[in-house]
């Protein structure tokens, strides 16, 4: 068949799974975007492969997690994740936010159905089909680990 | 000569266009990363798998001396491919990165402590962490030479860089971010009237336009097969011989010696000084197989396609208020990569929703940080082209676009192109 014909039967590919709207407005316009003025905890993380970057200030009392705050560049998804994550953990327990964490890879990476403790970051899920953007959707939750990682009482996740 | 590629006869000797991606025809704008192999090359490694197969230059049975003679005849069409005056002056490597790598090891080992190599901000990683790592081990200094706005190389700043105590002067001949063909034979003159030698990365050149190496006045060039229609695992480098004659070998082992004592040995004559151990003998035999197709079509014909093509890209491109091209504005000064930008989208989504069309490209920092840097952008898309490719594929990319354009476009309206 020839490339006109073939391509005449093909539908134009569909990307709503993926490039949700919820992810796309989080990506324009994020949440909890700049620095804590009075952060307890700060993280930087990267992707080098793909110069994703995320830096994350962290206020922490009492075994919550009081605000977060990000900066970064990056794809739609790292953003994003990073935008809807400082929604999802914010005023939330420590062990709380790790639990979401393991819900939250546990769908991306073991394609486990999404846990209803993970709550808007269910939108994510579309991208566990892509698995070389897999790790952009990650990228924050690694460093919101490696942020708590600091602290005495923590006991931190696996990397990756 | 026929200075037009008939790339619908082209296309047909290349097995893998024929894939599907998405439920799409393949369209391949990856080159620079690396080309698509016709079938004469994919012929020639499984014949000589099938027929030839034995160890080189010590055997003395029919195959060894069949494979030898198949293996040495490549280094002698690679010579002449290139302009190089002797086969013996072509050393056959990983890769291009090796290639630099044996400079840096063997005649980088007697730079002192203070003396300067000059290369430019669009390197490729790749000339640029075995310099570092030679400054590092000499206590030599890198310079970097910045690039005008046009993405031209910025002559003046080389020239004000290049001192008494430059002993190399590093440049890709062509960039594989910006397509910038730099003028080469200028540089050689610079560095030499200073008394340095020059290197030329020549990973996006040798594959793309009729190169000859006596003319660009270097005294290293560095190549590899896999970008040239040729298998992965060969890379080139070309050295002037009264160079080769004085260093010292790169790695020991077997195939590299004159003789071997115990209390020392000697060396076998170049090339074979700098191939220790058995080389990549069928892929380098594959590789002779891409040079003759390259041959037969004329590397004029060739540059005069992907020109074309890079035209009539750049052309649209330059139209579209969303998209931004780097790098030179006139096909005639590039080479056939075009890196670009998307307004408000991010390189890897890009490249996520254009393969969903079947059309692979490249979205990153294209081991070039350091220009990434300077062009003050975190990555960027790149379109590179081949022979095989055409116009239709470039509607195809351009209707891909399109798409990028739709999906994240504030309210979602279809724009069109």
């Amino acid at each position: 068949m020839c490339v006109r014909c073939l391509l005449m039967t093909v539908p134009e590919p569909q990307f709503d799974e993926l490039y949700r709207e919820v992810i796309l407005d989080h990506y324009r316009r994020p949440r909890n975007r700049g620095k804590l003025t009075d952060a307890t905890a700060h993280a930087d993380g990267a992707n080098p492969v793909c110069g994703d970057e995320i830096s994350l200030d962290v206020r922490l009392d009492d075994g919550r997690i009081e605000s977060l705050a990000f900066e970064g560049v990056g794809c739609s998804i790292s953003q994003a994740s990073a935008s809807l994550m400082t929604d999802r953990v914010s005023s939330t327990p420590i062990e709380e936010a790790q639990a979401v964490r393991a819900a939250f890879r546990k769908m991306l990476l073991e394609n486990g159905t999404p846990d209803p403790s993970i709550g808007d970051l269910e939108v994510l899920e579309g991208v566990k089909k892509f698995p070389v953007r897999v790790k952009c959707a990650l990228l924050a939750w690694n460093v919101l680990d490696r942020a708590l990682e600091a602290q005495p009482d923590h006991k931190s996740g696996d990397d990756q | 000569m026929n200075h037009v590629l008939d790339t619908d006869r082209v296309r047909t000797d290349f097995p893998i266009l024929s894939e599907t991606v998405n439920g799409r025809p393949l369209v391949y704008l990856d080159n620079a990363a690396t080309t698509q192999k016709p079938r004469a090359v994919i012929d020639a490694l499984v014949h000589y798998y099938e027929h030839d197969n034995a160890n080189i230059h010590r055997g003395l049975h029919a195959l060894a001396v069949r494979a030898t003679e198949q293996y040495e005849a490549v280094r002698a069409k690679v010579a002449r491919f290139v302009g190089a005056a002797s086969p013996e002056s072509i050393i056959f490597t990983r890769n291009t990165t090796e290639a630099l790598n044996l400079i840096a090891y063997t005649w980088g080992a007697a730079l002192d402590e203070g003396d300067e190599i000059v290369l430019s901000v669009m390197e490729h990683h790749s000339n640029i962490v075995p310099w570092q790592l030679l400054a590092e081990r000499t206590g030599a200094i890198v310079r970097a030479v910045d690039i005008r706005e046009d993405g031209q190389l910025d002559l003046d700043a080389m020239r004000d860089s290049i001192g008494p105590r430059t002993k190399l002067v590093t440049i890709a001949h062509v960039s594989n971010v910006l397509g910038t063909i730099n003028p080469v034979a200028e540089i050689s003159a610079m560095a030499h009237e200073a008394g340095a030698l020059v290197c030329l990365d020549g990973a996006q050149s040798v594959p793309h336009m009729p190169v000859n190496i006596g003319q660009t006045g270097c005294d290293f060039y560095a190549f590899s097969a896999h970008k040239m229609l040729g298998p992965t695992g060969v890379g080139v480098l070309w050295a002037r011989p009264e160079i080769l004659e004085t260093i010292e070998p790169f790695l020991g082992g077997g195939d590299m010696i004159s003789t071997v004592k115990l209390e020392g040995s000697s060396w076998a004559e170049f090339p074979h000084k700098f191939e220790a151990g058995t080389p990549n003998i069928a892929d380098v035999i594959a590789f002779g197989a891409a040079i003759d197709y390259l041959d037969e079509l004329g590397m004029t014909a060739v540059r005069e396609h992907e020109c074309r093509l890079t035209e009539y890209l750049l052309e649209v491109m330059n139209k579209i208020s969303w998209l931004r091209p780097f790098g030179p504005k006139d096909a005639e000064h590039r080479g056939g990569v075009i890196s670009f930008e998307v307004e408000g989208v991010h390189p890897h989504d890009v490249a996520t929703i254009v393969d969903g069309h079947g059309v692979a490209i490249r979205a990153g920092h294209h081991c070039a940080q350091p220009l990434m840097r300077r062009l003050q952008v975190p990555a960027t898309n790149r379109v590179s082209f081949a022979v095989y490719n055409n116009e239709r594929e470039v509607d195809i990319f351009l209707e891909a676009l399109d798409h990028v354009r739709s999906v994240f476009a504030d309210d979602r309206p279809r724009t069109t192109i």
